[in-house]
């Protein structure tokens, strides 16, 4: 595999067993020698430490120095109410095409002077050329290279952050703060991609090791690589970009318009104005042609991305996919989530992949499949 | 014991043949999460996709590794799949099969010979 790009903790994971496997150009860790279902597990019962330094860590900076200025141009690009976040406070968008399609998804903070968000390994070049096509008259789009991104997540997060930085605990879920530590100023936000609580944690590149380190003193503390990574969020019923969501679903199809504020939908003050909005917004007042849902499968075996989905047992043409599937180690089933056609989409409807050649029964289920653990 | 280059262990016992997979393959395939067993009592010929395994990463197929009927198959691993990861020579056996060309075990590979096949 040529020029893949290595993390800061690259030489830890090597120390640390981790198999290694290339994702989005960079070679990471996708289990360590516990394995994806003890890393699972753990990170549910007591607390799993992930490197995301492969995620693109971007500042958008107002030139006039008024964060309200960056909210509004980067509102010209997502669906979200970014001018009402206030200081302090991360929140989760998308990046949408004039078709209404999801070119990314990301995380948004306010950090008083400026917006800082957290994009896709595998989207971060397009996804800044996007922003400073878009926004470079007024702010300035800075690509943040010399820090690393640590996600600590589980229950036990928040007992192995207080050595580190003691204010945590005076943090909700998607506050985001500055702190000093040992390790240099950390950029810190009470958020995750598992469904539990925790932390992301940037950090100076340099500091990474020692902070990874610390933090993996903590007896409850496991690395987790990106096989139980994806599990978790998947139980937790999180789309993953590239599987979930990409440029061809909406996000009324994603069925993620809680994530598009009031403010922004037809009758708001600030309605429309992103990327393909008269799509969106029709699609949330006509419906969308499918929607996205769980499936709970009988019975043990998976229903992996790409199996078709059936009415019936004999019906010809299917009526939607699974786009990510896999075993549930905390629920201790199979679960999938995937798109259905329109009419087929109520909780409780019973519907029939195929499963090497035979079809199998699974219920249309509300997700997550496994409820969230956040600190409100 | 004999070896087969899909990884499959085949251990003589009276006048059958116990068929598991390699500590090899269970590590190679990571944490097993389903089992799909063929019904005993069938025949089947070498190469048959007759067992169905799914890790926490894909499923996979195990084949026949010779010819013959299937006389009992190791239910409690539909159960209980992790038991591949954790005792994949012993207690995790899939199925044992009677062979019916008991000579098509010599074309099989020695563990001298499966130790050099997987370096």
């Amino acid at each position: 595999m040529p020029d893949l790009k290595r993390t800061p903790l690259y030489a830890l994971h090597a120390e640390l067993g981790a198999k290694m496997t290339p994702f989005a150009g960079y070679d990471m860790p996708v289990q360590y020698p516990m394995g994806v279902l003890k890393e699972h597990q753990h990170c549910r019962g007591q607390a799993g430490m992930f490197d995301v330094s492969h995620m693109g860590q971007v500042l958008i900076v107002p030139r006039s120095g008024d964060v309200a200025d960056a909210a509004r141009s980067l509102e010209t690009l997502v669906p979200v109410n970014v001018l009402g976040l206030h200081e302090g406070r991360q929140r989760y968008g998308f990046f949408t095409n004039d078709a209404g399609g999801i070119e990314d998804d990301l995380m948004i903070a306010n950090r008083g002077d400026h917006l800082f968000v957290v994009v896709n390994a595998a989207c971060k070049q397009a996804d800044i050329a996007r922003m400073r096509a878009a926004l470079s008259d007024s702010c300035e789009v800075i690509e943040v290279t010399d820090r690393a991104l640590i996600a600590l997540q589980g229950p036990s997060a928040e007992a192995a952050m207080l050595p580190i930085v003691y204010d945590v605990t005076g943090m909700g879920f998607m506050d985001v703060m500055t702190a000093p530590s040992d390790f240099g100023p950390l950029w810190i936000s009470r958020s995750g991609y598992t469904g539990e609580d925790g932390f992301e944690i940037s950090v100076k590149a340099d500091r990474a090791e020692d902070l990874a380190r610390a933090l993996l003193s903590d007896s409850s503390v496991a690395p987790i690589g990106l096989g139980a990574r994806d599990s978790l969020r998947l139980e937790a019923g999180l789309c993953l970009y590239g599987s979930d969501l990409g440029p061809d679903t909406t996000p009324v199809e994603a069925d993620l318009t809680w994530a598009i504020q009031k403010v922004r939908r037809l009758g708001g003050d600030r309605e429309g104005g992103f990327p393909g909005h008269e799509v969106i917004l029709r699609q949330m007042s006509e419906g969308a042609p499918r929607k996205r849902v769980g499936l709970l499968p009988e019975g043990r075996a998976p229903m992996r991305a790409g199996t078709a989905i059936y009415a019936d047992e004999t019906a010809e043409n299917p009526i939607g996919t699974v786009t990510s599937g896999a075993y549930g180690p905390w629920i201790e089933a199979p679960m999938s989530m995937g798109y259905l056609a329109a009419g087929h989409t109520d909780p409780g409807t019973t519907v029939f992949g195929d499963v090497r050649g035979k079809r199998l029964p699974a219920t249309v289920t509300a997700m997550p499949f496994r409820p969230a653990q956040f600190k409100r | 014991m004999k070896y087969t280059e899909e990884h499959e262990w085949l251990r003589p016992e009276d006048d059958v043949i116990v068929v598991g997979i390699t500590e090899h393959a269970a590590t190679q395939l990571g944490d097993l999460v389903f089992v799909e067993l063929p019904e005993a009592g069938i025949t089947v010929s070498k190469d048959d996709e007759i067992v169905v395994i799914e890790s926490v990463k894909a499923a996979s197929d195990i084949l026949a590794p010779i010819d013959g009927e299937i006389v009992e198959v190791n239910e409690v691993l539909v159960e209980n799949p992790a038991l591949v990861n954790d005792d994949p020579l012993g207690e995790a056996w899939f199925f044992k099969i009677k062979p019916s060309d008991p000579s098509q075990m010599d074309d099989l590979m020695d563990e001298a010979a499966y130790n050099k096949y997987i370096g």
